[in-house]
């Protein structure tokens, strides 16, 4: 008997946690959407200059991404999580090498211009 | 309960999984290791593609070869194909049946593949225009990120056809379970890298 109450406590509580899990696919999904169509809408119809429209994108991308680690790959601020110490130190990694790539390049191309 | 620990990326199986959960921790830890390598291939790619963005040799740029209608519906694609996935992962962890999960799990594989279609269509009328791989600079990188990014897609799709073949024999038992839990990782990094892609490649280019 009381074992059959603690079964329907537990059942509700999973179906809790189901509803909760549930929701932060849902909610990822329209966010992401709502990121993804602002962009493509913005470059699709031109309303703002080129530099902000650039900028615009950079920022919805990254807003982008973090809704992904947040909702589908449940990345959080919990203790203990290394996976999100290895996503931060892995960003510094790529920002140094593909910035300095690109900022050596670049300034490669510009003194070859001049000359 | 909800103030169960989080272990690792992706959708935690919890304590009503027992033993499996617990195994779960260092495996998929190890996972998120390589997919974090694996991101740092792609940025290097990134890299040597926004330094080649200009080098178009006189070839065909940007705005001569990308449709934005073709990567809109392959950014929806993909990004439902997350959403599915994430049900499939729902189905396992609270053991809705052999059925619902391998449904799931069939709806992201046609996601994926419609995926897939769209961009070699993409990829083939880029060629036919004029954007041959060989063309210029510009060209080579593009075709060094972009189908890099769908071979992983590709690989996905097989190892998805291959979880379901080992669901079909095993029965989602521990190793099975962990193998679905670490293509949930690797699908939806997949699609983190296609916001990239998408952002950085496409809307950038035609901006």
């Amino acid at each position: 008997m009381t074992g059959q109450t603690h079964d329907a406590a537990g059942a509700a509580i999973r179906k809790r946690e189901e509803r909760k899990d549930f929701r932060s696919y849902a909610w990822g999904a329209g966010l992401a959407l709502l990121l993804t169509l602002l962009p493509f809408a913005l470059v699709h119809w031109p309303a703002v200059p080129h530099l902000a429209l650039l900028a615009g994108i950079g920022v919805l991308a990254l807003a982008q991404m973090i809704v992904h680690f947040r909702f589908f790959l449940h990345i959080g601020f919990e203790k203990n999580r290394d996976d999100l110490l290895l996503i931060l130190f892995s960003a510094l990694l790529l920002i140094i090498m593909v910035a300095g790539t690109i900022w050596i390049m670049a300034s490669l191309a510009l003194r070859m211009a001049m000359q | 309960m909800s103030g169960e620990t989080i272990k690792h990326p992706g959708l935690n199986l919890g304590c009503a999984h027992g033993k499996d959960h617990d195994a779960a921790d260092r495996m998929l830890f190890g996972f998120w290791v390589f997919l974090m390598s694996d991101a740092i291939l792609f940025g290097m790619v990134f890299a040597s593609y926004v330094t080649s963005v200009n080098a178009t040799a006189g070839g065909p740029g940007p705005r001569d070869l990308y449709d934005l209608r073709g990567v809109f519906i392959e950014t929806l694609l993909l990004l439902a194909s997350s959403f599915t996935f994430g049900m499939a992962s729902l189905a396992l962890k609270y053991e809705h049946g052999k059925t619902r999960l391998v449904g799931w799990l069939a709806v992201t594989l046609a996601l994926g593949l419609g995926f897939i279609g769209f961009e070699v269509h993409d990829l083939l009328s880029m060629i036919g225009n004029g954007g041959a791989p060989g063309r210029s600079g510009f060209l080579s990188a593009f075709f060094d990120l972009i189908p890099l990014h769908g071979l992983h897609v590709a690989a996905g799709c097989i190892w998805l056809i291959c979880l379901v073949g080992q669901i079909a024999v095993y029965g989602q038992d521990a190793k099975v379970k962990l193998g679905i839990l670490r293509l949930a990782l690797f699908w939806h990094f997949l699609d983190i890298v296609w916001i990239a892609i998408f952002s950085i490649v496409y809307l950038a280019g035609l901006a």
